[in-house]
Order: C-alpha cells, then sequence, then structure tokens
C-alpha cells in the first residue's frame, strides 16, 4: 500500500513539475502575448495542481492535506482568473495577435 | 536542503533586483518589486519568521503594489532620462554598498548561538514566557506583552502614516463612483471577488484570534482584511467600498484601535498595576495576560486595517 502511494504520489510530483517546465519554456520560445498567456496557464493548473495532489499523497489523512486541499482550491479559482483577465486587458488595450499569413497548403 | 533553497531564492532576489534596475517601464518595475516581495516573503517562511512573512506578503506583494499601480496612474509609465552623467550616483552607491558589506563582517554567522541576538532577554522570553505568560506562540507574548510599549509605539506609527497620507492627499468624503472603464464587464472578475472577499475576511479573522497559538495577531489581520477590501474596491469600484465603509468611519477606527491599546495600559494602572501590565486584568494572572493580549493585537487590528484603507482611499480618490 505504501509503496503504491508513494509510486503514485511521486508520479504526480514528477508529471507536476514538467508542466511547469513546459509553461516556462512556452513563456520563453512562444512569439506573442496571447500564446505565452495560454502556455503559461498550465502553470498554475496543471503544473501546480499536480503537485498539490502529491503533497496531499505524501500527507495522507491529516491537517496538512486540508490546508493543501485549500490550497488547492484557491488555486483552480485564482490563476485562470488571472490569466482571464491579463487577456481581457490585452484585448483591451489592442494587442494584436501575431498571425501566420500563410496559407495552409 | 535548506542552505540550497535560501540560495536559490536569494540569487532569484538579487535576479530581480538587477532586472529592477534595469527596466525602464515604470509597471515593469512594480510588477517586479512585487515578486521581490513574494520573495523575500518565501525567504522569511524558510527562516521560520512565519509572522513576518505574512505581513510581506500582504503588503509588499499585495497593498503597496495596488497602490504604486495607482501611482503610475496617476503619473507616467516612462521612466525620466537624468541628464547628469551616473557617475557621482555610482560612487556613492559603490561606497555605501562597499561600507556595508564591511559592515556584515563584523555580524554573528547565520544561525550562531552565540549572536548577541540569542544571549542577553531572548533566553529569558524563551525561558519564562509559558510560565508567565501562558501563550504558545512566543513571538505574540513578546510582541504583546514583554515588549507592549515598542508596540503602542508602533501603532501609533502607523496612525501617524494615516495623518500623513490624510494631511498630503486630503481626502474626499464623498467619493464619486469612479470605475476603470469595462470593468462592469468583466463577469469573470466580479464573480470571483465576490466568491474571495468573504473568505478573505474569514482568513483574516482566523489569523486575528488564532494569533496566541499560531503566526499571526493583530498586524497581519489588519493587513489581511485591508486586501480584502481593496479587492472589492478594484473589483466594484471605489464608491461602492465607501458605501460598504465609509471614509469618516474609517478615520474614527483608525483613532479607536490606538485608543483600545492605551485603555487597556490605562486600566491596567486603575487596577493597581503598571502601565499594560495584563497581569491584574483579571484574577488569575494568566487569564489577565489573555485577556491583555487579545485585547491589544484587536486594536492593533482595527488601526492597522483602517490605516491601510484610508491609505488606498486616498491615492484612488485622486484619479480624473
Amino acid at each position: 500500500m505504501d509503496m503504491v502511494l508513494a509510486v503514485l504520489s511521486w508520479s504526480c510530483l514528477l508529471g507536476g513539475a514538467i508542466f511547469l517546465l513546459i509553461g516556462a519554456l512556452g513563456v520563453l520560445r512562444f512569439p506573442d502575448f496571447y500564446t505565452r498567456l495560454h502556455a503559461v496557464s498550465v502553470c498554475d493548473t496543471l503544473g501546480a495542481g499536480l503537485v498539490l495532489a502529491g503533497l496531499m499523497l505524501q500527507g495522507g489523512f491529516s491537517l496538512v492535506t486540508v490546508k493543501l486541499l485549500l490550497m488547492f482550491y484557491f488555486m483552480m479559482f485564482t490563476g485562470p482568473t488571472a490569466v482571464h483577465a491579463l487577456a481581457q486587458a490585452a484585448m483591451q488595450g489592442k494587442l494584436q495577435a501575431v498571425v501566420d499569413e500563410h496559407e495552409p497548403e | 536542503m535548506e542552505n540550497l533553497i535560501n540560495d536559490v531564492l536569494l540569487g532569484l532576489l538579487m535576479i530581480t533586483g538587477f532586472a529592477i534596475v534595469r527596466m525602464k517601464s515604470l509597471l515593469g518595475v512594480t510588477m517586479l518589486t512585487s515578486i521581490y516581495s513574494l520573495l523575500s516573503a518565501s525567504l522569511f517562511v524558510v527562516l521560520d519568521a512565519v509572522d513576518v512573512a505574512l505581513t510581506e506578503a500582504a503588503i509588499g506583494a499585495g497593498i503597496a503594489t495596488v497602490l504604486m499601480v495607482a501611482t503610475v496612474a496617476l503619473t507616467t509609465d516612462e521612466e525620466k532620462v537624468p541628464r547628469h552623467t551616473p557617475l557621482l550616483p555610482l560612487l556613492v552607491v559603490m561606497a555605501t554598498g562597499a561600507a556595508l558589506i564591511y559592515g556584515t563582517l563584523d555580524m554573528p554567522h547565520h544561525g550562531d548561538p552565540l549572536a548577541p541576538a540569542h544571549r542577553y532577554v531572548a533566553d529569558s522570553y524563551l525561558h519564562d514566557s509559558p510560565v508567565e505568560i501562558g501563550v504558545p506562540n512566543v513571538v505574540t507574548s513578546v510582541l504583546a506583552s514583554y515588549r507592549g510599549y515598542d508596540t503602542l509605539g508602533e501603532v501609533t506609527v502607523i496612525f501617524t502614516a494615516a495623518a500623513g497620507v490624510l494631511a498630503l492627499l486630503g481626502y474626499r468624503t464623498r467619493g464619486r463612483n469612479i470605475e476603470a472603464a469595462g470593468i462592469r464587464k468583466q463577469v469573470v472578475l466580479r464573480v470571483i471577488a465576490k466568491l474571495f472577499f468573504p473568505l478573505i475576511l474569514l482568513f483574516a479573522l482566523y489569523v486575528q484570534f488564532h494569533g496566541d497559538y499560531g503566526p499571526g495577531g493583530g498586524f497581519q489581520a489588519g493587513v489581511i482584511f485591508a486586501t480584502g477590501f481593496i479587492l472589492y474596491a478594484l473589483a466594484f469600484g471605489l464608491g461602492t467600498a465607501q458605501r460598504l465603509i465609509p471614509s469618516q468611519l474609517l478615520r474614527i477606527l483608525a483613532a479607536a484601535g490606538v485608543l483600545i491599546y492605551a485603555a487597556v495600559g490605562l486600566e491596567s494602572m486603575l487596577l493597581g498595576g503598571k502601565f499594560l501590565e495584563y497581569r491584574v486584568l483579571a484574577d488569575d494572572p494568566i487569564a489577565g495576560q489573555h485577556l491583555g493580549i487579545l485585547l491589544i493585537e484587536l486594536g492593533v487590528g482595527i488601526t492597522v486595517a483602517s490605516v491601510m484603507l484610508i491609505i488606498y482611499y486616498g491615492f484612488v480618490s485622486r484619479r480624473h
């Protein structure tokens, strides 16, 4: 049982770390604001969410897990809201997205 | 492991510092200072100074950022290009930096048990606090009881800051309902703000009254309260927030908090003790300490929350 829990928790932690890395790479490599925002939104939801889930599995049934659950709840709301607000602000500021002009053949 | 985390955080702090110096857009600088505050708050958590970290996260990363954004909106986003050569300032900064680094050579090492801060009174605080005061969080017992005079002074300083901001910026008792164009349309932001507003206030109450047992207390709870109301004002406009909590009420509350604190001191004098000697407030000295700490923390919380909101109202009502 412990073994299963450990494997599950570490795969969650590693998965979260990979998503965080992907998000960071996306922010650095993507061409314009909107696509970067798309990349960074992965960090707040899947990245942080998986890390928190992994930590909850480590914590077991304890007060720590309750606190982590609360953090999870807050992250699930604040992250997407922040990204949404940023995108809206960019839209209102009339920021143009970089569009590939070439039609696919 | 802990040292590694410290090093990474300090490294990030340094990078952020350089980025702040290099950046020309003042709005960008504001965001970077917010990140700087959040990094220092994490550093305080690693150093086990959770009480300080709570305040730093709420003020540095929260309220100060909102105030700076309001200032940038009032003035300009462009950094002024200096006309004179930067040689003299560079020399002054380098000399000051060198003097500061020279000063650190005399400082005790990180975690040195023989450091002056850990000798003298700290030992007796840690040793006597459970017997004399009976509050599990020693930080609270030092701040509120052993160093009650200092804390009264600090609260008075915060109150004076609000008076200074009011004197400089003036205030409008009946603020027009100033709202950024288009915020009414932001349904998602408003719903989330409405959802989080009561939760933030609830958390502030927890921090306020749990300060005897865990990290927290009046200062932390006050700033968290203020961030809740600032979030509300950001989402629903200053006028709506002022209907919820009018500026006149805030000015009365800011003074009331300091007065509650001082009144607890006077009450203990009337009951035959010294100023701020909480032992005499109840029959049992420990219960008296508990009561005194609860009351003065309440006073601190009321003053800090209302002062933060007064400053926020003062900055934001200047627009237009």
